[in-house]
């Protein structure tokens, strides 16, 4: 699924042993560095993340905890005060609401309100998205509301190379990074590189060069806007596939230099709609490149409902193919 | 007073560093107040009247390298382990001078250099902090406790219980302070807790505990003493309650219609300075030219804060959105 074909010196790796290789070369790089999160160790990681890696590394450094996100997300955030680099798993987005004032009321908060003296350099990592038939209370897509916060760094890495590569790079940034890695992807497989190593974490990629259509998207959307693109070339239509990788910051440049190129833009974001990370890119598109428009932006959200649990529905709640395709066209006044 | 049994080296020069202590909390929050309705200081200001003995009592038991997590009632803890009056009343005042840059405010009170990780304004938001800050000790095999102050209304949140559970599951250097006033806010403690001895609570999660007397600074810094000689031989969590009382409103913003003035006046008897001031005079330990000292030399090191809180200056507008994110670049190799 990757772009470019096989090199000399890669591996077939599927998505989850890519974010494993992330967690395992860091414990390696840093003794500060340890997990600690619900079943990441005996367990072996609710999604099998973090397999092996106890026997590896032991109790000390994967560490596992009660079912206290606040509390052992509040841990995390006082150990990284303390000199420590934790890495924090949080099962999924929902549990996560558990820990949330912990996240926007002190690790967001701590180095503006004490004047730049403590900074919190933790990384957060969590489960997102829906495709699972997990219905309404392990499923939702709240990244977006993650990327509303200031203080917090916000990413979603929808390749094996950014699976692998923003952990390091995430590690190393004075404050807290939260990753978000939507389920669907983690049985995905591809080549990566032997040596791939840390990537940058605030600007968007190109996945697909295109002139007449920007389809700008992040996570788990992106496979599924890259393969609309592929449909839309069936039919003479060279869309742009746009992956964020970062929603806070978001690389405005990139964004912009595409849509002012194809002058249509449709961003797929698997949030509900109202009040979506596709509101905000839509608005700052209209701020920043109104004159540039050839049609209404558009915006393939999921519906305004929690997820439910037959495959149909929740197939039917969330961003697909098929809908993409319909709002490239629609912004192409094509049918 | 317990001081004859619990604290039986109680120097004249300690006792009278003691009630020194409580002295500049009090009169520098009589001054906060008297700033406030002046609106030098505006938002919520929650003054310590009344449980200045627990702040002294404690914080001059730790040790320098010791961390320490407060609450938004911190400022007496910040004066004890060591932030300037100045700082502290700068940053009240929201000037750039302040001990947080003036970002943070009376609630908010930080500094690095005194190991002081606030001024935490949400309830029991601070625990987990500080079983963090333990755990990076513990795993750094560092010989530091934290030490963390929190009020009876955080017990009745989540993160008190999973806080208590994972320092004592992970064996870790906590000393929890419970600064038990009676009241969350407006709230009586019998109205919010099933099992108001608080102590208690700790023994379920196998912490080893302690209630003291908090109106008395003597007895709290002997179970203080006690607490920390513990933590730091055992490097397992122990849990301190100090039962005490809030003279004043909880903000300046309270009517106090949630209790009778009867019951506060009786309290006012126990008030730490007073009782302590007289237990020192029956046993001729202090005279009384000593109190008109502490007295000259409080009243200067406020005169001396207000005029550096007065001189401090306005951080520019240009500057709103720094300190959200490290200034530094922040790229990996």
């Amino acid at each position: 699924m990757l772009q470019g074909t096989t090199r000399p010196g890669t591996t077939e790796i599927t998505y989850r042993d890519a974010v494993r290789e992330a967690i395992r070369d860091a414990l390696l790089r840093d003794d500060n560095v340890f997990l600690m999160g619900e079943d990441v160790g005996r367990y072996g990681g609710c999604y099998a993340v973090s397999k092996g890696l106890l026997a590896e590394f032991g109790p000390e450094r994967i560490r596992d905890t009660p079912l206290s996100e606040s509390g052992f997300t509040g841990a995390g955030i006082g150990a990284a005060m303390a000199g420590m680099r934790p890495i924090v798993e949080l099962m999924t987005v929902n549990f996560s609401l558990l820990a949330l004032d912990q996240i926007l009321n002190t690790a967001a908060a701590v180095r503006h309100m004490s004047g730049n003296q403590f900074g919190v350099p933790l990384v957060i990592r969590m489960a997102t998205g829906a495709g699972r038939q997990l219905a309404a209370q392990h499923s939702h897509s709240l990244e977006g509301w993650y990327a509303h916060i200031p203080g917090i760094k916000v990413l979603a890495p929808a390749t094996l190379e950014d699976a692998r590569g923003m952990l390091w790079t995430a590690l190393q940034d004075p404050d807290p990074v939260l990753i978000f890695e939507n389920v669907m992807l983690y049985n995905m497989t591809g080549k990566l590189a032997a040596d791939a190593g840390a990537v940058d974490i605030d600007k968007a990629v190109i996945r697909r060069p295109g002139r007449d259509i920007s389809l700008i998207t992040y996570g788990g959307s992106l496979w599924k806007t890259l393969e609309a693109a592929n449909a839309l070339a069936g039919e003479n239509i060279e869309a742009e596939v746009i992956d964020l990788r970062s929603l806070r910051p978001l690389d405005d440049a990139t964004v912009m230099a595409s849509v002012v190129k194809t002058r249509r833009a449709v961003i797929v974001d698997e949030g509900w709609r109202s009040g979506s990370l596709a509101a905000e890119i839509g608005m700052r598109i209209l701020e920043q490149a109104f004159w540039n428009l050839d049609a209404p932006v558009g915006r393939v959200c999921s519906e305004e409902v929690p997820i439910p649990y037959p495959r149909h529905l929740e197939n039917a709640a969330i961003p697909q193919t098929a809908k993409i395709v319909a709002a490239a066209k629609a912004a192409l006044s094509r049918s | 007073m317990t001081a004859a049994t619990d604290k039986p080296h109680l120097s004249r020069a300690h006792a009278l560093d003691l009630l020194k202590q409580m002295i500049r909390i009090r009169r520098f929050e009589d001054k906060c107040a008297e700033l406030y309705t002046q609106e030098n200081i505006r938002g919520f200001l929650h003054l310590y009247d009344g449980e200045e003995a627990v702040a002294v009592g404690v914080i001059p038991v730790l040790e320098k390298r010791d961390r320490i997590v407060a609450t938004y009632r911190e400022h007496g803890h910040a004066l004890i382990r060591g932030v300037t009056m100045a700082a502290a009343l700068a940053e009240m005042y929201g000037k750039q001078e302040g001990c947080s840059r003036g970002r943070g405010g009376s609630m908010h009170l930080f500094d690095q250099a005194m190991n002081f990780y606030g001024g935490n304004a949400i309830v029991g938001g601070g625990l987990p902090l500080s079983v963090g800050l333990a755990l990076a000790d513990h795993m750094q095999r560092n010989d530091i406790i934290t030490a963390c102050f929190f009020g009876e209304g955080a017990v009745a949140e989540g993160e008190f219980h999973e806080s208590l559970n994972l320092a004592a599951l992970w064996g870790l250097p906590v000393l929890f302070v419970c600064e038990n006033n009676l009241y969350a806010m407006g709230t009586a403690l019998v109205l919010s807790e099933s099992e108001t001895d608080i102590q208690r609570k700790a023994g379920c999660y196998q912490i080893a505990s302690e209630a003291v007397d908090g109106m008395d600074v003597v007895a709290v810094e002997a179970a203080a003493r006690r607490a920390v000689h513990t933590v730091r031989e055992s490097g397992k969590p122990y849990f301190l309650e100090c039962r005490t009382y809030r003279l004043r409103a909880h903000s300046m913003f309270d009517a106090q219609l949630y209790r009778d003035k009867a019951e506060v006046e009786a309290w006012r008897k126990k008030e730490p300075i007073t009782r302590f001031q007289k237990w020192l005079e029956i046993n001729n330990m202090i005279h009384p030219e000593e109190v008109t000292r502490i007295e000259t030399e409080v009243a200067a090191e406020i005169a001396e804060a207000v005029a550096f809180a007065e001189a401090g200056t306005w951080e520019p507008v240009e500057h709103l959105t720094r300190f959200t994110y490290a200034e530094r670049a922040a790229q990996a190799d």
